[in-house]
């Protein structure tokens, strides 16, 4: 056993030297769950990354002639753990690294980059942020080495609520979400944002419950019925959302689900049939807007990797637009680079974005749709093989989801 | 009033559920004193297998051949696994149950990926049964029902009508006197193992889809079915089935409750500091872990649960 | 008694600390230096875990309530200091951790070691899922999702030179620290309460005849466990400077029963090994292959079968044998079947790096067709490298019972002749 153990510690420090050596390319650190519960994601993501650097950038003459590369960097989801893998990608030569899943992590890692560049301004080092949603991280906590390519939950939210200010047909809204920060956000900017903009509208209900735990939502979906609202306002995500709406359907409850994860990572397949039409989603883009070549980069790539489905259009825009901060700046210096993607407006696949100066924080058009059935045409696609695919009721342009920051920041 | 019914029938509902995933750890547990961690992964192995075997052959053969394989997985666990660390003792024991589940999680990651697989409710029992004060009621859920109480029947006439049965309650106060009896104590402990896992397996075939498949499924009840044990008490499976149904029906109707805690101290005359968090929580947001709080609770004021034969 | 710190004893544990302070000198790098942070913290915990476990036969499953409230109670210390402590009272703050976790203990502690044995283990577990739902319900407190964050470096002028905000001055702090703890854990061991924890362990009925209430002593044990628990969490505080929700759930719990028990709860120094070993393999083996979990899991299952009294154990037994000059003559035997065991291993991990990547890709989701295993380039569409693996399996597996057997007969015949030259 011990020498085994020896053999394993030898050929990591031989990796770790290989790893180190090959300098010749443009490297950015992918620090996400690559093992454990939330793998899948993680994996996804770092394969979209990969593929967008390859597709988009590499084959389109790289970063001034170098090659872009996505490395990745298992986190196992934990902040503590973020940390290490940030260390280990510093040793390596990373000046830029990656992070999307749970905020949590992005807390620990913008805290961490803050104070390691403030410790060695010689090193610098850049995050861009590619799916976590927490508004403080570019409002109280904001940083200049922090970039975010994800409209954060109070955009999400303000986008749901114009939707759902000319529909005239919701009168009554019960909220209900994970009993954690994420959910009492969601929760707190939807009572807001419709007071402000609807105030005909009621709140008939607002339900939190822990995270993970409940197997049976009858009796949550029970009282959603008692409480006779038309409309349901979650911020779940994963197996809370999946359970949620199909013991919804099982009750019988006729209520639309305004949602911001349905469209993704295995909840489509486990909700099935139960979210037809019932099932709404905003996001900045689903297999069925049309756009000029991601279609066919979203069907080569589900192709590629049986089992995954191409999800995240955000990676992307983020791929190609820090490659051409970094073409523009001639350099691949953090700094400069952080200053070239300042105010960079730049033609997404979904539309024009807007990163913007201030707090850091990407503008971009956001998408409402419904979960229904495939019928080749407005439903061209489905998703993740279950015959429902996502149809566009509305879309919010990249000036419309603006929202005023509270960001003070401190410029190097 | 309706209201109350609705939520009563989601309350059995549930705590049905509840006694088909634990009723085989207390047949482990009782037997033989073990705190099986790793009897949610039996679960979770039942609902993949049967997913597996209805992408093959359909719903109905997958019902009966599942829970056999799960069966088999556990009597060959502890054959090989569990005699051995039985042989240093419970913590071993337990540690090696731990460990089980991790490796089996890990393994399910492996062979069906880390997302839920398609496993469906069979079209002939997707619909609704019956319609409640305009709330429907699905045929799936009364097969549930029906499942569990059968299951509660089947073991019940099992230990108190058969031989076997007769000589694992024997063993359940006096297995030294048993063993002195020429009874084959081992072979009996690796049968009860396989028969607890089996019927996980077969709680297995039934949750898998009516709620999700995929690898988190046995860490998500994995403590609940703890707690459902001890509740009702060591060994004793009316036990269990009592605890069940009560814990299923605490946490339906704390659902419903918008009591926040402020008015609960109000109404025994206690005024909580205004705006402080805990005064806010709602009992709605705490009903998920009622049951948590019902176990420390028994087991400070008796360990023996609520019909427990013996203390641990 | 007149041995608790005898002359040979003082040199190991001088020699301990001469190590861990030569050990950034040797591994410069960031990595390094973090996973060196990260095994102190553990090593501490998991010594404070084994108090309960180890000395007084106390299984929890909860015990990363002491450790995770330590470390919020900390960090909000820290951030109260502000701008107006010193780097010496930072350098102090672990201690607070440390009290909080141990009035988590008084106030706990009165209610789940009124009982032993599977009674405790449920109430610690079901505390556990408490303090755990508690910690997402009260973001004022815990942080929510972001956690609580703070800055050890809260003042300009150094204390002796220190001033914590490079990653090599925390590790000092961290190892002084963890050396404080462990002789202050260790001391308490050859205190009357240490002694008598044991016996409430091996024969609780004895205790109470000879007049001691187990109950107290459980009590009394499992506060001070809070104690170091508590340091411990502060520790984390300090060297991450983020406290999440995840430091008390039940998988830190999980983690630190994991580490003693590897490491040897039946000795002393078991739980230090465990955590260093732990660690590494987390950290190390997690960054070169996706399949950790799995080797981990397995590995976890071989010490409980193979091992249960842990690395400790093993290696004592080893030590005794070379006081009884009888390691030379096992030494032949140990190579011999090191050498099956390689090949059984290298099977092993062949196929299921294989297999990973043909089920799961490169994580998950796609099956790649072509993998690299110990560096060689393997086609996984061809049957050749899975023959090939399996027949070196199996030709491992037939080695090793065949000369496992042998060494076996060997190591029974010395193990007689220890326990023949004591008698």
């Amino acid at each position: 056993m011990k020498s085994s153990f020896v053999k394993r510690l030898t050929l990591a420090a031989s990796l770790m030297l290989i790893g180190g050596s090959a300098a010749a390319q443009v490297k950015i650190a992918y620090i996400d769950p690559l093992s454990g519960p939330f793998a899948n994601v993680g994996d996804g993501g770092l394969k979209g990354f990969k593929e967008a650097a390859e597709i988009l950038v590499n084959q389109k003459g790289g970063i001034m002639g170098q090659k872009l590369e996505f490395v990745g960097f298992d986190n196992k989801g934990s902040p503590q753990e973020s940390q290490i893998q940030l260390k280990a990608a510093i040793d390596q030569g990373f000046r830029f690294i990656t992070q999307g899943n749970g905020s949590g992590a992005a807390h620990s890692l913008i805290d961490a980059v803050n104070k390691w560049n403030a410790r060695n301004p010689d090193k610098t080092v850049l995050f861009f942020n590619y799916a976590a949603v927490d508004p403080t991280l570019t409002n109280e906590k904001c940083s200049f080495w922090h970039f975010r390519f994800d409209a954060n939950t109070d955009m999400k939210m303000e986008a749901i609520t114009s939707f759902m200010e000319n529909d005239k047909k919701i009168k009554k809204v019960f909220i209900i979400g994970q009993d954690y920060a994420h959910g009492h956000q969601v929760a707190r900017a939807a009572k807001e944002m419709l007071a402000r903009k609807r105030k005909d509208i009621k709140i008939v209900g607002e339900d939190l419950h822990p995270i993970g735990r409940v197997k049976d939502f009858a009796p949550y979906v029970a009282k959603i019925k008692a409480s006779g609202a038309d409309t349901v306002i979650t911020g779940n995500w994963g197996n809370d959302l999946s359970l949620l709406v199909k013991a919804a359907k099982d009750a019988g409850l006729k209520t639309r689900f305004f949602t911001y994860y349905a469209g993704g990572l295995g909840t489509p397949q486990a909700m099935g049939a139960s979210g037809e039409n019932q099932v709404l989603q905003l996001t900045e883009w689903h297999m069925n807007v049309p756009t000029k070549s991601t279609e066919k980069f979203a069907l080569d790539f589900n192709k590629k990797y049986p089992g995954l489905y191409f999800y995240y259009l955000r990676v992307n825009t983020m791929t190609e637009m820090v490659a051409k901060a970094m073409n523009t700046a001639k350099s691949t210096d953090p700094k400069a680079v952080a200053l070239a993607l300042e105010d960079m407006r730049f033609p997404a696949e979904n539309g024009e974005v807007w990163m913007r100066k201030s707090d850091h924080q990407l503008m971009q058009p956001l998408f409402i749709s419904v979960f229904s059935k495939q019928d080749g045409k407005t439903v061209k696609h489905d998703s993740e093989g279950t015959g429902y695919g996502w149809k566009t009721l509305a879309s919010i342009s990249q000036r419309d989801s603006q929202l005023p920051t509270s960001c003070i920041m401190e410029r190097p | 009033m309706e209201f109350v019914v609705i939520s009563l029938l989601n309350g059995i509902t549930y705590g049905l559920l509840l006694f088909m995933l634990s009723s085989g750890l207390t047949l482990i547990f009782s037997m033989m004193g073990i705190l099986n961690f790793a009897h949610a992964s039996f679960y979770m192995l039942g609902a993949y297998f049967a997913y597996q075997i209805s992408t093959w052959v359909g719903f109905w053969p997958g019902l009966l051949v599942a829970p056999l394989l799960v069966g088999a997985v556990g009597a060959a666990v502890e054959r090989y696994g569990l005699r051995r660390a039985h042989r240093f003792g419970h913590v071993a024991e337990l540690l090696f149950t731990f460990g089980l589940a991790f490796l089996v999680e890990e393994i399910v990651h492996l062979i069906w990926g880390k997302v839920a697989v398609d496993y469906r409710i069979p079209l002939e029992l997707d619909g609704t049964l019956f319609t409640l004060f305009d709330t429907s009621f699905p045929i799936y859920k009364g097969f549930m029902m029906l499942v569990s109480v059968g299951m509660l029947v089947a073991l019940y006439m099992l230990l108190t009508r058969t031989r076997i049965g007769l000589i694992i309650q024997a063993a359940l106060t006096k297995p030294d006197m048993v063993e002195a009896l020429g009874h084959n104590v081992p072979r009996i402990f690796m049968l009860v193992f396989g028969g607890g896992t089996a019927l996980a397996g077969l709680a297995g075939v039934i949750g898998g889809n009516a709620f999700v498949t995929e690898p988190g499924m046995a860490a998500a009840v994995g403590s609940i079915v703890f707690v459902v044990v001890v509740v009702g008490g060591l060994g004793s499976l009316t036990g269990a089935f009592v605890a069940s149904l009560l814990i299923g029906c605490i946490q339906t109707f704390s659902v419903a409750m918008t009591l926040s805690i402020t008015d609960v101290f109000a109404l025994i005359g206690v005024a909580l500091p205004e705006g402080s968090q805990v005064a806010r929580l709602t009992i709605t947001q705490l009903a998920p872990v009622l049951p948590y709080v019902l176990m420390v609770a028994i087991l400070i004021f008796r360990p023996r649960g609520l019909m427990g034969a013996r203390e641990s | 008694m007149s041995s608790i710190f005898s002359r040979g004893r003082l040199l190991l544990w001088g020699a301990c600390l001469v190590v861990a302070i030569a050990l950034p000198l040797v591994f410069k790098s960031g990595f390094m230096l973090s996973l060196l942070c990260q095994i102190g913290i553990m090593v501490v915990f998991a010594l404070s875990y084994n108090m309960l476990l180890g000395q007084t036969g106390l299984l929890s499953f909860g015990h990363a309530v002491y450790y995770g409230l330590g470390a919020f109670i900390t960090m909000h210390t820290l951030n109260l200091i502000g701008k107006d402590g010193s780097p010496l009272v930072v350098a102090l703050l672990p201690l607070v951790g440390g009290l909080a976790g141990m009035l988590a203990g008084v106030v706990l502690g009165y209610v789940t070691t009124k009982k032993a044995g599977t009674t405790f283990a449920m109430i610690s577990l079901g505390i556990g899922e408490l303090v755990a739902a508690c910690a997402l319900m009260f973001p004022g407190f815990f942080g929510g999702e972001g956690g609580v964050s703070g800055n050890r470096v809260i003042a300009k002028q150094a204390f002796l030179g220190f001033t914590w905000g490079p990653q090599v001055e925390m590790y000092g702090l961290i190892v002084a620290w963890a050396f404080l703890a462990t002789v202050a854990m260790f001391a308490l061991t050859q205190t009357p309460l240490g002694r008598m924890a044991n016996a409430v362990r091996d024969n609780p009925e004895r205790a109470e005849f000879v007049g001691y209430d187990t109950q107290r002593v459980r009590y009394l044990m499992l506060i001070l466990s809070g104690l170091f628990a508590g340091i411990a969490g502060g520790l984390t505080a300090l060297n991450y400077e983020i406290v999440t929700a995840e430091t008390l759930n039940a998988h830190t719990s999980g983690v630190v029963l994991l580490m003693t028990f590897v490491g040897g709860i039946g000795f002393f120094y078991g739980p230090i090994i465990g955590a260093i070993l732990i660690s590494v393999m987390q950290i190390v083996i997690g960054g070169m292959t996706h399949a950790w979990l799995l080797y981990f899991g397995l590995f976890f299952l071989f010490m409980v079968l193979m091992a249960p009294g842990g690395i400790a154990s093993v290696i004592t037994v080893q030590h005794k044998l070379w006081q009884a000059g009888l390691l030379g003559r096992m030494l032949p035997h140990y190579l011999a079947t090191a050498l099956p065991v390689l090949v059984l291993l290298a099977g092993l991990v062949g196929l299921i790096e294989m297999g990973y990547a043909l089920l799961a890709g490169e994580g998950v989701g796609a099956g790649d067709t072509a993998t690299k295993v110990m560096g060689m380039q393997l086609q996984l569409n061809a049957p050749e490298p899975w023959a090939a693996a399996l027949a070196t399996a199996a030709l491992g597996l037939l080695l090793t019972r065949w000369i496992g057997g042998r060494t076996r007969v060997a190591w029974n015949a010395a193990l007689a002749a220890l326990h023949g030259d004591k008698a």
